[in-house]
């Protein structure tokens, strides 16, 4: 509500240049500033009086870093610790440099070290890039005056309170400033303020009348002041404050205010004080930490870990109570182990305090089962998914130079699970930049390049007839016909298809002008003279270059005139009149200077047209107007605005040209243009005068409804107008977004639309990316009455939302068609009833079942509730995209966040967990980066607790046959390298380079996308089916060892197999065993994972052999075992076979069988790429390709097949009175 | 990001020029790896692959396990448990004492039986039951003062000595009559004041190293001479009283088995050949051949077998086998070897010193000649492992093949894609 107001101030400012609004400054009174949190006393130029408490203020330094020297250690540790699973280690780790620890010290710490090491370094390594923006920042240069009137420049982080600083065109402002004077005379100048709040027009400050003289470098030499003003707060919109100056106190409000971080355009220099530094600036007390954030898969992981603890703790304590059992019973009658030398861990008197003290040594013993490098594995898989990501030739921008940036390496698998896009839409969906493409004048349409819905249409629809043609092909005369009449209907005019033949070659002339597309040559180069209705063209092209509020800057390279306007769309008509050869060149106070080229031919003249009025665009009155006296005396008014209210306004001989401008308003909106109505009206001088006199009346009272009743009057004025022609502006798309949103779409995506945009605006991109089309029901929830919303009370208004809510949910319930799509759009402010809690849940209940959201002039508070409320509500991961500082909320509050980088302002990039530079990458980083990661990341975790089980249990059980004494049977070495280095680098190849289908299939098949966010591939079935296949193979690997090396002799030399032959064994049993499961999950075997998986089982039985031939000082048992125990004797090998096989084949059969009888989507592209059917039958495979998708009602697809299920109900229709029925119905469905 | 961060020192300005430069360093390389390209081999299983790796391995596999059944079945072994039946009538009551006192006569005879000619070599092995060799056994490393408990199940006199490890012994009276015997563990933590006859003990001891039994030994102690004195892991049977080391020092050594059998036929000794009964990398490298066993046995409490002090370690193959401790509670260990064929039907006596107290515990002992295969001793499980898996793979594969001619699904019929087979996800 406050913003809305501060708004409505600034927005004021705006009409500064025509001064007839400019409210009396010097009417006002200071502010009575008291009390707490109006604290601040800033001293103007006098620096030297901030230097000590009270009145030091904190320096201009910023950090953004979560650590500084002192600190890393200290919290970096404790983050790696607070993982649940390196805690425990860290205990065991503690633990084993006491007598209880089963193993050596040094087989504990080190790879606890290792693992901890490499992720704290990876942290330390992210802070440092952090800290490298920071310091890029900081040691920006800023020009300070350094006393006698000397400028002098300075790094931003030594800028202080109290500094005078001049901020010269295109510089960001270092700290928040007062503004005292600017380039111009009356002290205006303009911001640009994307990166605080995402709106690329300028916005203008005004600096205080009694500063303006302070316009140089001298004039600053004895200047002295003071500022009373509030304490640093976040709100950007206010400010409160008092400036003393020559013994007067003048009041201070935003208008004066230069926030950090915004930047200075349109303006030569400034000079500004400096009031708030570093985090005491709006823009920092803005910024929010950014949580760190974890995917589901590795929330999910944590889960398992506990369950993995669990199970320790359960085998641990019957492994501790066996032990206690037998101590007591039997440990005295162990003559061979000296009973009578007992100690506390092995007293026969105690048992319990003995079991105790074994559960201790039992889960340090059983810590195999907890992957301690699981961590670790998947950083480092995860840091090469990201390499890969970052290395993507195909999201590499040419034009801006960026790559994609995976910025934070842990939420590369949750990409591969997003199951809602909320989208900004501003530099993100389009370029902000408004293209005059097609008008309307007097009926006539002109303009042939067709606009960029329309070219993607026409794709869509060639690759469906070419679609048509196979099926015609395989036969059915019914289809023929069926067909034919489609394609007669084709170039009907219900398609729009007229134009978009002849923009085939747009690609190649690009458009040579900003803001300008349109291409026609009846109206260029002063053809429009010999058309028939040239007055009306004429007068058409003056209201495109005379109703405007904008200023026309020179560039003195070009000699062209560029235009800074409040909307780019206005941008756009000017360029469109200049290249229709009416040239704004020049603004007064009271003035406008139109060179206009061709109404006398070969001359150039500079017409001046007097403005008499500005009657003022809002988004209530949808129009804006002009009254404007031309050379000749006549007055006109000139209006342009929404073709609604146009219509309702036209007099009666206005409306020669409503039927025909209508239609082609109606079609230019379905291509996704925005369009807007022009008209005039002539006025007689007395008419004029005695409205004016109205006006002047309303504009000068003071009472409260002021603004009500200019309306009024300028409502009076705006009616009985001649409609001469619309115009349709393309809001220019950025490069591929409505084919990506076709592809998401398709991927089974939602894709939610959160602008701070006007309504009419957003609707206007719905329809140009095809989140809206026509014959989509638009529900559209506002709050009636604006104006009432004041009076009436809040809990009506609710109610009301409440009501409209209902009543759509009901709507979209009783809808029976399957086909009906529904389109929500919602504005701010009804959103901010919607939020509240009472009503959210109902809010998003209707979101979901609609088709597309369009969310209007949100804050970027809202757009992070609105994800919140999604993320929260649904229980689905979302992903928010933006590209400016709005969108920071989103972006943090998402489970993912992206940014788009390119443009200006770093602050959504920052915060985003990935950055790309264009919204087209977004579909590779989803449904290629994405669907891989996920299944990496899901295959690996999977099996890295298969392998842990299958490994750790078998030490369970071997304990239980050693009277549960905590022995284990494998060497110390064996352990330590089963994870670090037998079986880590397979799952680590697994995890970097596995690929179930390629790239390009899984960019034809989105469908195969939907596997992520159904979570396929890490439910609960799926682990619980690892972990049995685990607890299988350990059973296998333990129970056949036992059994064949059971006490009778195993070679034919007649000697028995001892404890380390048998462990040498088992573990041989393990290592192959495993890895041959891996290569039976593994799809995708590059040379590397070949290397990696036999490479691992080779390094086995390298190392046994080696180790072994070491002196038996280190080798310990087992020495020579290879070479002389195991490897001669044929059982040895006979068990590796055997165990291999029996632990593999409930795999292998299960997949198998699943796999023949169950296939999963990947399973048959895989097996048609391998029978190369792709190349074969191409036409089956452009089939499937096209019918892999989501049900989708949105994007291209669904609007081509709309417009096809349409035409074959009028098809059936017409057809079933002429052809068999039996033959209609089914093959067309 | 770093290069940046000091090449744009000179202000806002200057940030593009920058930009500029960076453009053409930041476009990534092509390479197939990076775009993860590389070439790959994307093997499925298609029925093909899976019938024929099920008939594979059936078909390889049957024939392995019938061939190591077969040798299984070729093996003839003979097991006779002895334990029993070597107690002496009288004793069988108190079997724990007829072995632990040295007053009684511990041979025994028996006659084997051999069912099947046993081509030779025979191999004698001794079974024990129930013996945790495999055990680990933690002495805790404390310094701190205890009672003297015992629990002695076992007929070794209690000599009490000053050693290094029992720092400080009180002893006043001494009186062992009720001390000795009894199955049960016994507390003599016994006051002077309530029975002067009895004793007062009072160990303080320091017991600086863990050991377990599997571990409580000095493998570096058996290799040579000069390290004789290396006994730390061997606690708390290390060093005698007196500080020497005892060689070979720790629990399992001084556990060792110490049964005897003599073979003969008829009255014809059948001679024990002990030769290569032991690793030979044990003899010659763990096993040192200048090290001679020293103070073994001489200690307070009197385990197992003895050995003869002019010796080398690297020639006492029984303390050699023994050491490599066994992994299962229930073991057999080499004892020899016959090397000479055995008739069928030969009666074998076998004159048994039963040395060995596996009565405390319950153990059995057994003693059995067995000839070996290629398989290693008698061993049916192995062959039916094999064969229980090779069928199970061909019962597999007939029912994959049963199932697929059942419902065969041609590869790659885009007919089972989940958006065919669901007509409700798509559109037209």
């Amino acid at each position: 509500m406050t913003r809305g107001r501060i708004r409505a101030r600034l927005r004021r400012s705006h009409l500064h240049p025509f001064s007839c609004l400019r409210p009396n400054a010097n009417n006002e009174e200071p502010h009575p500033l008291s009390g707490p949190g109006f604290s601040r006393i800033v001293h103007c130029n006098r620096p030297d009086r901030h230097l000590k408490k009270p009145l030091k203020y904190c320096s201009n330094y910023i950090s953004t870093t979560k650590y500084n020297i002192a600190t890393f250690l200290p919290k970096a540790l404790y983050e790696q610790f607070y993982r649940v699973a390196n805690f425990y280690f860290l205990v065991a780790a503690g633990l084993s440099l006491t007598a209880v620890a089963p193993f050596s010290p040094l087989s504990m710490i080190a790879p606890l070290a290792f693992v901890v090491g490499i992720s704290m370094l990876k942290e330390a390594l992210e802070d440092w890039r952090r800290f490298a923006q920071d310091m890029k920042v900081n040691s920006r240069k800023a020009s300070v005056h350094k006393g006698d009137g000397v400028f002098g420049y300075k790094p931003w982080q030594k800028i202080q309170v109290g500094d005078v600083v001049k901020v010269e065109k295109d510089q960001f402002f270092p700290a928040d400033l007062l503004l005292l004077s600017a380039s111009y005379d009356d002290g205006v100048s303009y911001v640009e303020t994307m990166n605080l709040d995402g709106e690329t027009n300028l916005k203008v400050k005004r600096s205080l009348e009694v500063t303006l003289p302070l316009e140089d470098d001298e004039a600053f030499k004895n200047f002295t002041g003071t500022i009373k003003c509030e304490d640093p707060n976040p709100s950007l919109y206010t400010f409160i404050g008092n400036f003393e100056y020559e013994q007067q106190v003048y009041p201070l409000d935003p208008s004066q205010i230069l926030l950090r971080d915004s930047k200075l355009r349109n303006t030569a220099y400034v000079y500004g004080v400096v009031i708030f530094t570093g985090f005491d600036s709006k823009v920092m007390q803005n910024s929010t930490k950014s949580p760190s954030k974890r995917s589901k898969i590795e929330k999910k992981m944590d889960k398992i870990i506990y369950i993995l603890l669990s199970l320790l703790l359960l085998i641990s304590s019957i492994s501790s109570i066996g032990f206690a059992v037998k101590i007591k019973l039997q440990m005295p009658d162990w003559w061979y182990m000296q009973p009578l030398n007992p100690d506390s861990l092995y007293d026969p008197d105690q048992p319990s305090k003995s079991g105790l003290a074994h559960l201790v040594t039992a889960l340090i013993l059983y810590g195999y089962l907890i992957p301690i490098s699981l961590y670790v594995s998947i950083e480092i898989v995860k840091v090469f998914q990201a390499r890969f990501i970052n290395q993507d030739i195909q999201m590499y921008d040419e034009e801006s130079g960026n790559t994609a940036q995976a910025r934070t390496s842990n939420l590369n698998e949750e990409l591969g699970q997003v199951d809602t896009i909320l989208s900004d839409k501003t530099g993100t969906l389009t370029c902000n930049q408004m293209d005059f493409l097609k008008c309307s004048i007097a009926g006539t349409a002109y303009g042939i390049r067709s606009s960029e819905v329309e070219v993607a249409a026409e794709k869509q629809m060639a690759m469906d007839l070419e679609e048509q043609d196979t099926q015609i092909t395989n036969g059915s005369r019914c289809r023929k016909s069926a067909h034919n009449s489609w394609e007669d209907s084709r170039g009907g005019p219900e398609i729009e298809l007229e134009s978009v033949i002849t923009s085939k070659c747009e690609n190649d002339q690009k458009p040579a002008i900003k803001g300008f597309s349109f291409e026609d040559n009846k109206l260029m180069d002063g053809n429009w003279l010999k058309e028939p209705n040239t007055e009306v063209i004429l007068l058409f092209f003056r209201i495109l270059a005379i109703c405007q509020t904008a200023v026309p800057e020179l560039n003195e390279e070009t000699g062209m005139f560029t235009y800074e306007a409040e909307s780019p769309d206005e941008a756009a008509f000017l360029v469109a009149a200049r290249e229709f050869g009416f040239e704004f060149c020049k603004r007064t106070q009271s003035s406008v200077f139109i060179r206009e080229k061709y109404t006398h031919p070969g001359q150039l003249i500079e017409r001046e047209f007097k403005i008499l009025n500005l009657l003022e665009f809002t988004s209530k009155r949808k129009r804006m107007s002009v009254i404007v006296q031309d050379e000749d005396g006549q007055i006109l008014l000139l209006c342009k605005g929404a073709d609604s209210i146009i219509f309702d306004r036209l007099s009666k001989n206005g409306r020669v040209y409503e039927t025909t401008t209508a239609k082609h308003l109606n079609d230019y909106g379905e291509v996704g243009l925005r369009t807007l109505a022009l008209a005039y009206k002539k006025l007689d001088e007395s008419e004029y005068s005695a409205w004016n006199d109205e006006f002047v009346k309303a504009k000068t009272s003071i009472s409260a409804d002021r603004e009500a009743m200019l309306e009024l009057v300028a409502d009076m004025m705006e009616k009985d107008l001649i409609l001469i022609g619309a115009t349709a502006v393309e809001d220019k798309l950025q490069k591929g977004v409505p084919q990506c949103i076709d592809k998401l779409a398709q991927a089974g995506l939602k894709i939610w639309v959160l602008t701070g945009d006007k309504m009419e605006t957003a609707i206007n991109i719905g329809f140009s990316c095809s989140l809206l089309r026509q014959g989509m029901k638009q529900i559209c929830i506002t709050v009636m009455n604006s104006d009432a919303v004041a009076q009436e009370s809040k809990q009506a208004v609710k109610e009301n939302i409440s009501m409209q809510i209902t009543n759509a949910s009901q709507m979209v319930k009783l809808e029976k068609d399957p086909h009906a799509a529904f389109a929500l759009i919602i504005d701010g402010k009804t959103l901010s009833y919607a939020l509240e809690d009472d009503m959210k849940h109902q809010f998003l209940a209707l979101a979901v079942v609609c088709a597309s959201v369009i969310c209007c002039r949100v804050s970027p508070k809202q757009k992070a509730l609105v994800t919140r409320l999604v993320k929260e509500g649904t229980g689905k991961t979302t992903l928010a995209i933006g590209d400016g500082a709005n969108d920071v909320g989103m972006i943090q509050e998402a489970d993912i966040g992206v940014g788009i980088s390119g443009v200006e302002g770093m602050q959504a990039v920052m915060a985003s967990d990935f950055s790309i530079s264009q919204f087209r990458f977004l579909e590779r980083l989803l449904v290629v980066h994405g669907h891989w990661c996920y299944k990496r990341i899901a295959q690996m975790i999977c099996y890295f607790f298969y392998k842990n089980i299958a490994f750790g249990l078998t030490l369970f059980y071997f304990e239980a046959f050693t009277a549960f004494s905590g022995q284990s049977v494998y060497n110390d070495w064996y352990m330590l390298l089963f994870n670090v280095i037998l079986t880590s680098l397979p799952v680590i190849s697994l995890g970097v380079f596995e690929q179930d289908v390629s790239s390009e299939v899984c960019l034809q098949f989105p469908a195969l996308y939907q596997q992520g966010p159904k979570n396929l591939f890490f439910d609960w079935y799926r682990i619980l089916g690892w972990m049995g296949n685990g607890l299988y193979t350990s059973l296998v690997i333990f129970i056949l060892n036992i059994m064949i090396f059971y006490n009778q002799a195993f070679r034919a030399e007649g000697q028995t197999a001892d404890m380390a032959a048998m462990g040498a064994t088992m573990f041989s049993c393990i290592i192959t065993a495993v890895n041959c499961q891996i290569a039976l999950t593994m799809s995708h075997f590059t040379w590397i994972q070949h290397l990696f998986v036999w490479g691992s089982v080779t390094t086995w039985y390298l190392f046994l052999l080696l180790f072994g031939m070491l002196p038996p000082y280190y080798s310990e048992d087992a020495h020579k075992i290879l070479v002389e125990a195991l490897g001669p004797a044929p059982i040895y090998w006979c068990t590796i076979l055997l165990v291999t096989v029996a632990c593999n084949l409930p795999y292998l059969a299960h997949i198998s069988f699943q796999r023949c009888f169950n296939p999963m989507d990947h399973h048959i592209i895989q097996e048609i790429k391998y029978y190369k059917k792709d190349v074969e039958d191409q036409h089956m495979w452009r089939r499937e390709r096209s019918k892999a998708r989501q049900e989708t009602k949105i994007g291209f697809t669904a609007r081509v097949d709309a417009k096809i299920r349409q035409l074959k109900g009028k098809l059936q229709r017409r057809s079933s009175t002429l052809i068999l029925p039996n033959c209609m119905p089914s093959p067309c469905q | 990001m770093i290069g940046e961060a000091t090449s744009s020192g000179g202000g806002g300005k200057d940030d593009s020029p920058a930009a500029v430069s960076g453009k053409k360093n930041k476009k990534p390389n092509y390479s197939r790896f990076t775009q993860q390209e590389l070439p790959a081999c994307k093997p499925i299983l298609t029925p093909g692959w899976v019938i024929t790796s099920f008939i594979v391995v059936g078909v390889v596999f049957i024939p392995i396990g019938l061939a190591s059944l077969y040798a299984s079945e070729h093996v003839v072994e003979i097991v006779e448990r002895y334990d029993k039946d070597c107690i002496p009538p009288d004793y069988r009551n108190n079997s724990l004492h007829y072995i632990q006192t040295s007053e009684t006569d511990k041979n025994c005879t028996m006659t084997i039986n051999v069912p099947k000619h046993m081509k030779s070599p025979v191999f004698i092995y001794y079974e024990l039951d129930n013996f945790y060799q495999n055990h680990r056994r933690l002495a805790h490393g404390m310094h701190k003062e205890f009672p003297f408990k015992s629990h002695l199940c076992c007929l070794w006199i209690l000599k009490v000595e000053f050693s290094s490890v029992v720092d400080m012994i009180e002893l006043t009276q001494f009186g062992a009559r009720n001390l000795l015997f009894g199955k049960s563990p016994q507390k003599i933590s016994l006051d002077k004041s309530e029975n002067p006859e009895f004793v007062f003990i009072r160990m303080t001891t320091k017991v600086e190293k863990s050991a377990r039994y599997v571990k409580s030994r000095s493998d570096k102690q058996l290799r040579s001479k000069a390290s004789e004195g290396t006994t730390e892991t061997c606690k708390p049977e290390a060093v005698t009283s007196n500080g020497q080391p005892i060689v070979p020092c720790g629990l399992v050594a001084w556990s060792l088995f110490n049964d005897t059998y003599k073979f003969s036929v008829k009255k014809e000794v059948l001679g024990v050949s002990k030769k290569n009964i032991a690793w030979k990398s044990d003899q010659e490298h763990k096993f040192g051949s200048d090290i001679y066993p020293k103070n073994f046995q001489n200690g307070s409490l009197i385990g197992g077998g003895k050995l003869n002090p002019s010796i080398p370690l690297s020639e006492q193959v029984d303390l050699i086998v023994w050491m490599r401790t066994a992994a299962l509670p229930n073991f057999r260990k080499l004892y020899g070897k016959i090397e000479k064929d055995l008739q069928a039907n030969t009666t074998i006596t076998v004159t048994i010193e039963n040395n060995y107290n596996t009565y405390s515990f319950g153990g059995k002992k057994k003693l059995v000649l067995s000839t070996t295969s290629w398989i290693g001793g008698k061993n049916s499980f192995l062959g039916r492992a094999y064969i229980a898996i090779g069928g199970l793979c061909l019962f597999l594969a007939v029912c994959f093949v049963f199932v697929y001619l059942l419902k065969p699904r041609p590869l790659g019929d885009p007919s089972y894609l989940s958006w065919n087979r669901n007509p409700s996800g798509q559109m037209n």
